[in-house]
């Protein structure tokens, strides 16, 4: 069995305007997004309780509601999870009032309003404004050590032109990923931002397969232009490509299908981060490579120093 | 042609089969067991209590499957649920035969089931987060600022009282935020004043000033100083925190320190938070009060007193050794005013002794009620649980200043400094807040198991189907590489007792989907050079060379990633870049070095191989030049 059977280099490059353009609408669209409705963050970065409780039948949750409000909790989220008879709670700090209390409050309305159908809590989170202001600035700080390592072990590597394209390629899918997530208003949580950094660690792989065979055929054949050169690496690979990200979509569909809540917002960055990594490491960075001006030459000086060296 | 040499061998081998036995004890399951741990820092677990436990055991016709003891706690693994209970209910009653002062706690836990010889080289499975078993997360923030303050207020004190001593006049003696602010009327006896302080205050930095008429020495802490109080603070509050969970009997607390001012508190099991944070947030206090010698040295009152009708004004305790004791309500000195307690020797007696540190006032007030009170019994109580004990009732012989406050007499050196360690635990050095709570029912534990099991099984299953069915036996060979590369992977989290959580299984998983990239890598390249016209042995041999650089890079980038977010990460974050950091190390072994390893075994050795098992190779009319 074989799936691709190309006889001749996909001339890729020709359409190489195309791709940047729907890319850049893409983001530009993301951005507007992410602008216009922003992220919906979780209780780890805003701060606040969330709690999960199940009941044995269906709660009113308009009565919960009511009952929370009366008892003083300003603006509490009540909302089915899962089923109609598991409850997700979110109350935002509030100012003055014993925070870390606020789960044990929660729990006392409930149990009031509830009668013979009482509530069972599955889960607890309270996160201290302190906490999610630190969550939101490591985050970012990881996002930075991640795209300076990248950059400059590819410069290393490869080339400045490659570690600057494959960089933009994959930021431009970050960007993307948090786009979905703003115009859906899917909440964005810690293991979102995992998710998020895997793909970029990930995405920037497919980059690498290709660059990795443009330098190859760079070296091996005289007389491709670059744009042919690219062409030749990215049909070579394409095969690899696809399957790869196949078997990595499989394992991430199971975890759509098996995870449960729990894991279905950091699969659906994965699937989102995948399906846009194929599109951009390989249709966005390549041609970002042939415009930076890359060429025969600065490959033939390092091979001449490898063998030097 | 395609052979390893036999040290390679060996070592794919060793390393395969290491990572089996180290996998092995995730596989048996966990048992029903009962914990036993003491509740007191002054009763420790010996073998005269393990010899206790068993025959506690046998009398209820309990055998046990295994008896395990360690320094703090001493396991009995049960054969049911039923059994465990029943154990359980046992001890309980034989270990605390007064529930309501119990020195022991009797805990329900799981334990592995693993055999013995697995434990003994240090096998054990996995150790599970929170959100997998159930259990409360706390993150304290010690309150720092509060910390210095009160070490400021007790300096200050101390110095109103130095000064006084010395006959040196001061106009006040203040704390101005950080600073302690003395003022005098004359530079002279400033000067003194500093000459003083300087000597028995080291931790102080002294700044002379002069303000139109006033002379200002304004004193700072040391950073050194700041540095240690800030380090003793968050010691001594992680060692309250220890103590006081003990009392609720959770298996295996986690308590530790976080960052410089953090400390994270993990509880599995425990579902109530709302006893938990109370606990947490409890103050066990130490009492100075005079004793009733009059009614103690009655023995009709005494007995009266004992079936808990005390005479008017006073408290009836028992003693360390027993004895019952009249001690008057009125307390005369709290906790709030030690500062230290520390075990030692009385310098004459050579007997071990507590020595207690009191601040300023409270020195004061210990100089004045012991010159007024020579000869009377003074006890000291402990007051943990709401419930107090009279840690010792010395007879005062002499008046004590200086607050420094020697507790000597029937002790030896082990319940000395345990003495001071209770006295020490009692309070915290300073406050803390919650400000991370994350509770998980042990319900959704199993349940997240459950979810994170089945995710990574269907999609291996998946990737397996295609991967054979794609490459046949290199295929084959891809998805048993992937295999060992799970069993690595398990096997280096047992070893590491790496804390698996919902966040890493989901790692384990996209690790593998990811990991199957190298080998798609390889068997692609190898149909290449197989499609170039390279015969079958040269093209394994350039397909795995060729491929190799590619893998390198790749993973590097993922690492790089991952190594990110190990360093920036905390909660959830941290568990998911451990195993995708560890994920990556073991794939990169398991895809080349074994997926090699296995291929040389099946095509290394022949003579002569005329087709590869890979799958169709379609080659081209027009070969590309």
């Amino acid at each position: 069995m074989e799936f691709f059977r190309i006889k001749k280099d996909i001339p890729f490059m020709r359409h190489a305007l195309v791709f940047n353009v729907i890319s850049l609408i893409t983001f530009i669209l993301a951005v507007v997004f992410l602008f216009t409705k922003g992220l919906h963050l979780s209780t780890e970065f805003t701060g606040g309780t969330l709690m999960e409780v199940t009941y044995a039948q269906a709660p009113d949750v308009e009565k919960i509601r009511n009952k929370m409000i009366a008892d003083g909790f300003a603006d509490p989220q009540v909302q089915n999870f899962g089923s109609s008879r598991d409850l997700l709670i979110r109350v935002p700090l509030a100012k003055d009032s014993e925070t870390s209390k606020v789960s044990d409050r929660v729990m006392a309305s409930l149990q009031a309003i509830g009668g013979t159908n009482a509530p069972q809590m599955k889960r607890v989170e309270f996160v201290g404004p302190q906490v999610g202001k630190e969550l939101a600035s490591d985050g970012s700080m990881a996002l930075l050590l991640v795209v300076i390592g990248i950059v400059i072990y590819l410069a290393i590597r490869f080339e400045w032109r490659f570690a600057i394209s494959a960089i933009i390629a994959n930021l431009h899918d970050v960007v993307i990923i948090l786009g979905f997530f703003a115009f859906f208003q899917w909440e964005f949580s810690l293991p979102v931002l995992a998710a998020v950094l895997a793909v970029l660690g990930y995405s920037v792989n497919e980059s690498v397969v290709v660059f990795d065979r443009v330098r190859e055929t760079f070296r091996k054949k005289r007389g491709m232009t670059t744009p042919q050169v690219l062409n030749h690496a990215i049909t070579s690979t394409i095969s690899r490509t696809i399957i790869t990200h196949g078997c990595t979509q499989m394992m991430v569909t199971s975890m759509l299908i098996f995870g449960g809540a729990a894991l279905h917002y950091f699969a659906l960055a994965l699937t989102i981060g995948i399906l846009f990594g194929i599109y951009s490491s390989v249709l966005v960075a390549s041609p970002l490579v042939m415009w930076l001006g890359v060429s025969r030459a600065q490959f033939v000086v390092a091979k001449k120093e490898e063998a030097a060296g | 042609m395609n052979r390893y040499p036999l040290w390679k061998n060996a070592l794919v081998a060793i390393v395969l089969m290491l990572g089996l036995l180290y996998t092995l004890p995730n596989f048996y399951g966990e048992a029903p067991a009962v914990q036993i741990s003491s509740v007191k820092a002054t009763i420790k677990l010996d073998s005269a209590l393990l010899g206790r436990i068993e025959d506690t055991l046998k009398a209820s016709g309990i055998t046990p499957d295994g008896l395990f003891s360690d320094a703090n706690s001493i396991r009995v693994r049960l054969k049911d649920g039923d059994t465990q209970l029943k154990a359980k209910d046992a001890l309980q009653k034989a270990l605390n035969p007064d529930p309501s002062d119990a020195s022991y706690s009797v805990a329900l836990n799981l334990l592995s089931r693993s055999p013995q010889w697995l434990t003994s080289i240090h096998a054990l499975p996995m150790y599970l987060g929170l959100d997998l078993r159930g259990g409360v997360h706390f993150l304290l923030q010690v309150d720092m600022k509060g910390a210095l303050t009160k070490r400021l207020d007790g300096t200050a004190a101390d110095l109103r009282t130095l000064l006084r001593d010395k006959d040196l006049r001061h106009s006040g003696i203040n704390r101005v935020g950080n600073n302690i602010v003395i003022n005098f009327r004359d530079a002279e006896t400033r000067d003194k004043a500093r000459d003083l302080i300087t000597d028995n205050q080291p931790d102080l930095a002294l700044v002379a000033s002069q303000d139109g008429a006033d002379f200002k020495l304004t004193g700072t802490l040391k950073p050194v100083a700041e540095t240690r109080i800030q380090e003793y603070a968050i010691k001594q509050n992680i060692t309250t925190l220890h103590n006081r969970i003990n009392e609720l009997g959770v298996s295996e607390p986690v308590i530790q320190q976080q960052g410089t001012d953090r400390i994270v508190v993990e509880l599995p099991g425990v579902q109530d938070t709302a006893k938990a944070k109370d606990i947490l947030g409890r103050t066990a206090s130490l009492e100075v009060r005079m004793v009733d010698d009059e009614n103690s040295a009655n023995p009709a009152v005494m007995e009266q007193a004992s079936r808990g009708q005390p005479p008017m004004g006073t408290d009836y305790y028992t003693e360390r050794g027993g004895r019952g004791l009249l001690v008057k309500k009125q307390v005369v000195l709290t906790g709030d005013r030690l500062i230290d307690a520390q075990a030692g020797f009385d310098s004459q007696t050579h007997e071990p002794s507590v020595n207690l540190t009191l601040d300023a006032a409270g020195a004061r007030i210990f100089k004045d009620i012991t010159r007024d009170n020579v000869g009377k019994r003074m006890a000291i109580l402990l007051i943990e649980k709401g419930k107090g004990e009279v840690v010792t009732a010395p007879v005062i012989r002499t008046e004590i200043g200086g607050g420094r406050v020697q507790i000597s007499g029937r002790m030896s050196t082990t319940e000395a400094s345990d003495t001071a360690l209770l006295l020490r635990a009692g309070s915290l050095a300073a406050p803390m807040d919650i400000i991370e709570e994350r509770t998980i029912g042990p319900s959704l534990g199993a349940e997240n198991i459950q979810k994170g099991f089945h995710s990574t099984i269907w999609g291996f299953a998946a990737i397996s189907v295609f991967m054979s069915g794609y490459y046949l036996l290199f295929g084959l060979v891809s998805v048993v590489a992937l295999a060992s590369n799970v069993m690595l992977l398990f096997a280096l989290l047992s070893m590491l007792q790496a804390t698996l959580t919902l966040p890493g299984i989901a790692a384990i998983a996209l690790t593998l989907g990811m990991a199957i990239d190298s080998n798609v890598l390889i068997n692609e390249r190898i149909r290449e050079e197989l499609r170039n016209g390279e015969s079958p042995q040269a093209a394994i041999r350039a397909g795995y060379e060729r491929a190799w650089a590619t893998i390198l890079d790749s993973n590097v980038t993922t690492m790089i990633a991952g190594i990110a977010l190990l360093i920036f990460g905390s909660g959830p974050i941290r568990g998911f870049a451990v195993v995708h950091v560890l994920g990556i190390t073991t794939s990169i072994f398991s895809s080349v070095v074994v997926s090699r390893g296995f291929i040389n075994l099946i095509y290394g050795s022949r003579r002569r191989v005329d087709k590869l098992s890979i799958g169709q190779v379609w080659k081209p009319g027009i070969t590309t030049k």
